[in-house]
């Protein structure tokens, strides 16, 4: 029988605030465990959370960026259970009424547009963090993550691959990523996934038992968790057995799930409006200024690159699948260079200089001016192409400017006829061979002799000129 | 016997006394009669003599500079729910016994900022959870009129500290009638704010959406003077009004003449003892005489009141009290496993009471019973904050006795939670609806104090102050401590 | 309605608290004395009625996203009963 695979995604996002969401502590990691805490966030008696206008505001602007609809009265809700990490004992997170509902992103999959749902987003306060002795005997507790504001962003079963999943996690990200919310680190814990992974009989309507996948750390391991899933579940199946409802765990060292085999206490949550906080209510010029804030979106930069740059559809989604990309692509043609030209350089030497130095584009050590001006450089012949490249990784390694490297390394090009004229009978008469070849009729002989040039010139002799000059001195020959 | 805290203001502006001199009697007082009251918890001598010699020292040249301090040089104590930076705060509970607050409640910075001097921490009920304070894990307080007999609660140690003269004012906290309670069983006066007048930042929470911090004094004027020190929005509280303070003792005296107060009719029914309804009706007499217009008014879900209380309080404090698992603060029992950690820590931690009320508001919230008991009440709090809004187009204060019967003897009503529960019949409607109420002494049954109620409209305070103000000078301010009664 | 002895037990799995069995036949009926009391709301018809969540209908009480100083570490975890290289220490959270 062949199955059809349904995914959902659950994915928890930290806004970038300063501050925490009810206190003034600092939204920061990496400091010393338990540095970040106030009575507050520690859940000291007496305390009282007090609402971050800057959290509303991300969550807001996320929700409107994934096309959701807004709820403008929003409440905030207890959600009681016990763990050492979640200080008063209760999470603070919105229940039946999300800041947005019944959104989408969309993803291209084989060619094809599809859009995948979104049944709600909320704001919420994250847990602090537990790390377990390796003896299993006791557990240490860093509050500095307590209440970090967070958005949750659940998706609707509309996912049909592990390839698919992986496409809405970058899409999702990008989108995150362009409104400036959060910064989407999944290994640093900014961006955190759960997967629900159920299959069915093709055709079915209904869906199978599924399974929670818990513990990846990044979108490839999403992917991979997802597949391995579709293979056990399908085994599973097709042998006529059940699949458990349970939570599953991905083990990165063997690439396979892990049942997390705990009880199953059967959560009783017991949601509540918190009386401890005010209604919220987002008016219709809070949504205008949060709408305002939401930049071009990738999926409509990359259309306008097609369009208006003639960019291939590869390139296109290359320069826009990060912001700081396409920024600086973007500032490269404010800065006069063709957009042809802007992107081979970015997508070529630029990104490949950063790839082999593990830097993101915001840590890029030339600017977009400082590029301008290289590409000036060259399309005013002043340097060669070749000299270019030479030119732009000595940059990248100094931190000079290209008129500064240039200058030191006397790097001009010879663009002036009578001086290559005496250059090239100089080659010529030492030569004979080559000339006697070329005469004779092969063609290529003429490329020993523009080697021969580039050498006698260091690499200064600008080539187009260099050719048409030689194949002058030639056909006099000839004649 | 201690002055009042106008009479106190007045020496102390005269120059005729310093501020040490009236810390030290507060100590003194203690220390002659907190044996056999038990009203504190925790006396903070050093504290309070060095702060009251600083005021000494500062007062001639730096009390006009630094602007008005209504309560300087003022001791006063705080119930043991409110937060004080380095002295232990344990809500009379195990779970808190060695707890020592990082920080301290923003009405702990107002009555410093005012010039008052903290002597001590009173006796309660455990989490503010009982009418008696028998729940207090400590200790017992005994009322200073027959201390046989509980001195009310939750805040029964603040009301008795005030009643047997030991500090001229306290606060308490009321979530279904713990200050004005106490105040009607040991005779003094106890005024719950509207909800949002006074910063909860700081009071260790019971029912979040009902607890609101107010004074114990001996005089409705006393009152209004501690409320302007106390009241204001306060930036760490969501749920603290924006509204502007206000001088409270500045119409005291205008008089009822044109005001309407209403007769609660359940006020004299066969659930109030003779002798209190006997007191009430000649309170009623005492204010038509000043002027008042009687209005016969009823409030038609009362009945329902104390069952609607008894779910959304527990069901809040069922939550807040999640946090003292024995993690952070607080009494651990150490286990091998975290689930045993908790919930030993818990058992151990919390009383009986407070139990019995996690257990109800856990059951409240859970699935399947939600929409049955906490839903329900939620929406009868709706209809009894109905009532109050239609009332209010007839009258303009609302008068009842504030409990049905005098004070109880210790250890009478330990043994029928419900029965001690139906007693707060009159002050948990205030609680509902967010109401300022306040409790004035109106006599005596058999030498036990019996307190009148009123309840105004959200933010009449001075309303209800001014009808205060007028009983209480109409029946003649009297210190009505009998020979065998403490703190003469 | 009926609390019996297992639905006390389960709740105060629920809330965290450690029950003997004393405690448990001694809470039900407690509770039931206090639940039946409150069955008294079932009798009034609430449908069209809205729950009330706060005393006082506030919107909007918001705060300035700028930093407040946090506590020194050592006073974060003076009142802690047990602590560890900085951290809160607590039995083993097993998790399957």
């Amino acid at each position: 029988m062949n199955y059809e695979t349904v995914i959902g995604l659950e994915v928890h996002v930290e806004l970038k605030t300063k501050t925490k969401i009810f206190c003034g502590c600092r939204n920061a990691s990496g400091a010393e465990p338990n540095t970040h805490v106030c009575p507050v966030c520690l859940g000291h008696p007496g305390t009282l959370p007090v609402l971050n206008e800057e959290a509303v505001d991300l969550a807001l602007r996320a929700a409107l960026a994934l096309h959701c609809h807004i709820n403008q009265d929003n409440k905030f809700d207890r959600k009681n259970y016990f763990y050492p990490d979640l200080p008063k004992g209760y999470q603070i997170s919105q229940y039946d009424r999300p800041i947005g509902e019944h959104g989408y992103v969309t993803i291209e999959v084989g060619g094809v547009e599809k859009r995948i749902g979104i049944t709600r987003l909320h704001l919420e306060e994250d847990a602090g963090k537990s790390t377990h002795s390796i003896d299993g005997t006791h557990t240490l507790v860093d509050y500095n993550r307590t209440g970090v504001p967070l958005v949750e962003i659940v998706s609707e079963p509309d996912i049909r691959s592990p390839e698919e999943a992986r496409l809405y996690l970058e899409a999702l990200r990008s989108i995150l990523l362009y409104c400036r919310v959060s910064d989407c680190k999944m290994e640093e814990g900014s961006l955190r996934c759960d997967a629900n992974i159920s299959l069915r009989p093709l055709g079915s309507e209904t869906f199978g038992n599924k399974a929670e996948l818990k513990n990846m750390n990044s979108f490839r391991n999403v992917e991979r968790g997802l597949e391995h899933e579709v293979v056990r579940q399908t085994a599973v199946l097709s042998s006529g057995g059940t699949v458990v409802q349970e939570t599953r765990r991905f083990d990165e060292a063997t690439q396979t799930t892990l049942s997390m085999r705990s009880k199953e206490e059967a959560h009783d949550y017991r949601y509540f409006a918190d009386p401890d906080l005010v209604r919220v209510h987002i008016d219709d010029v809070w949504m205008e200024s949060a709408r305002a804030q939401i930049p071009e979106l990738p999926q409509a930069k990359m259309a306008r690159y097609r369009r208006d740059y003639e960019l291939s559809a590869y390139d296109a989604g290359v320069l826009t699948a990060e912001v700081e990309v396409a920024r600086y692509f973007e500032e490269l043609i404010a800065g006069g260079v063709p957009a042809k030209t802007a992107s081979n350089w970015v997508m070529g030497d630029l990104l490949a200089y950063l790839n082999s130095t593990h830097r993101t584009m915001d840590q890029s050590p030339v600017s977009p001016a400082q590029l301008a001006a290289l590409i000036g450089e060259i399309e005013s012949n002043r340097i060669s192409l070749k000299q270019g490249r030479e030119v732009f990784r000595l940059m990248a390694e100094s931190g000079k400017s290209a008129a500064a490297i240039i200058e030191e390394r006397g790097m001009v090009q010879l663009s002036d006829e009578s001086a290559l004229g005496s250059i090239l009978d100089e080659v010529l008469a030492n030569n004979p061979k080559s000339v006697e070849d070329y005469l004779g009729g092969k063609e290529k002989a003429l490329a020993a002799l523009v080697g021969q040039t580039m050498k006698a010139t260091k690499g200064q002799a600008n080539p187009g000129i260099v050719n048409k000059l030689l194949l002058e001195k030639l056909a006099g020959k000839k004649g | 016997m201690m002055e009042t805290v106008k009479q106190i203001q007045e020496s102390l502006a005269k120059r005729e006394t310093k501020p040490s001199e009236w810390v030290a009697k507060a100590l003194q007082q203690i220390d002659a009669h907190d044996g056999q009251i038990g009203a504190f918890l925790t006396v903070d001598r050093e504290q309070a003599l060095a702060a009251a010699k600083r005021l000494d020292e500062t007062e001639t040249e730096q009390v006009e500079r630094s602007g008005p301090q209504p309560l300087f040089g003022i001791p006063y104590a705080l119930k043991d729910n409110i937060c004080t930076e380095g002295l232990r705060t344990t809500a009379a509970s195990r779970i808190l016994e060695n707890y020592i607050p990082p920080y301290s409640a923003t009405v702990l910075h107002r009555l410093e900022g005012a010039g008052g001097v903290l002597v001590g921490k009173t006796n309660m009920d455990e989490f503010a959870m009982g009418s008696s304070t028998e729940t207090s894990a400590f200790q017992v307080t005994h009322n200073p009129h027959r201390v046989g007999h509980v001195p009310g609660g939750s805040s029964g140690g603040s009301a008795a500290a005030v009643a047997a003269n030991m500090v001229p004012f306290a606060l308490g906290s009321d979530t279904g009638g713990s200050i004005r309670q106490p105040a009607a069983f040991c005779g003094v006066v106890g005024v719950k704010p509207t909800y949002g007048r006074v910063s909860r930042y700081g009071l260790i929470a019971f029912a979040s959406s009902l607890d609101q911090i107010g004074p114990f004094t001996q005089t409705v004027e006393d009152a209004a003077i501690v409320l302007n020190a106390i009241c204001g929005f306060d930036p760490l509280d969501s749920t603290s009004t924006q509204r502007k303070a206000e001088r409270f003792d500045e119409d005291l005296a205008a008089g009822v003449r044109g005001l309407r107060v209403g007769v609660l009719r359940h006020a004299v029914d066969g659930g109030v003892d003779a002798g209190v309804a006997a007191a009430f009706q000649k309170a009623m007499e005492v204010l038509k005489d000043a002027g008042a217009e009687l209005v016969e008014m009823d409030l038609p879900h009362l009945d329902y009141a104390v069952a609607t209380y008894y779910l959304l309080a527990p069901a809040e404090a069922s939550s807040n009290l999640a946090r003292y698992d024995g993690v952070r603060y607080g009494r651990r029992v150490e286990a091998a496993t975290l689930l045993d950690m908790y919930e030993k820590s818990r058992s151990e931690g919390f009383g009986r009471e407070v139990k019995r009320r996690i257990m109800i508001g856990t059951y409240a919230l859970s699935s399947g019973y939600y929409d049955a008991y906490y839903l329900r009440a939620q929406k009868m709090r709706t209809l009894i904050r109905q009532d109050f809004t239609e009332a209010f187009a007839t009258c303009d204060v609302i008068a009842s006795p504030t409990v049905p019967t005098p004070a109880f003897a210790i250890g009478e009503k330990v043994d029928n939670p419900l029965q001690m529960y139906l007693n707060d019949i009159f002050t948990i409607p205030a609680n509902l609806a967010g109401l300022p109420s306040i409790s004035v002494p109106c006599g005596a049954v058999d030498g036990l104090p019996v307190g009148l109620q009123l309840v105004g409209q959200a933010f009449a305070e001075k309303t209800l102050l001014r009808v205060a103000y007028a009983y209480e000078q109409m029946r003649g301010f009297e210190r009505s401590l009998g020979s065998e009664e403490v703190g003469q | 309605m009926d609390i019996t002895e297992d639905t006390v037990r389960q709740v105060a799995k629920l809330a965290r608290l450690a029950m003997t069995d004393e405690e448990v036949h001694a809470m039900a009926p407690e509770l039931n004395d206090i639940l039946s009391y409150a069955q008294q709301l079932q009798k009034v018809s609430l449908e069209d009625v809205e729950p009330t969540s706060h005393s006082q209908l506030l919107t909007n009480a918001l705060r300035v996203d700028s930093p407040k100083p946090s506590l020194a570490r050592e006073e974060a975890l003076r009142n802690a009963p047990d602590s560890d290289e900085g951290q809160i220490r607590v039995p083993a959270v097993l998790e399957g």
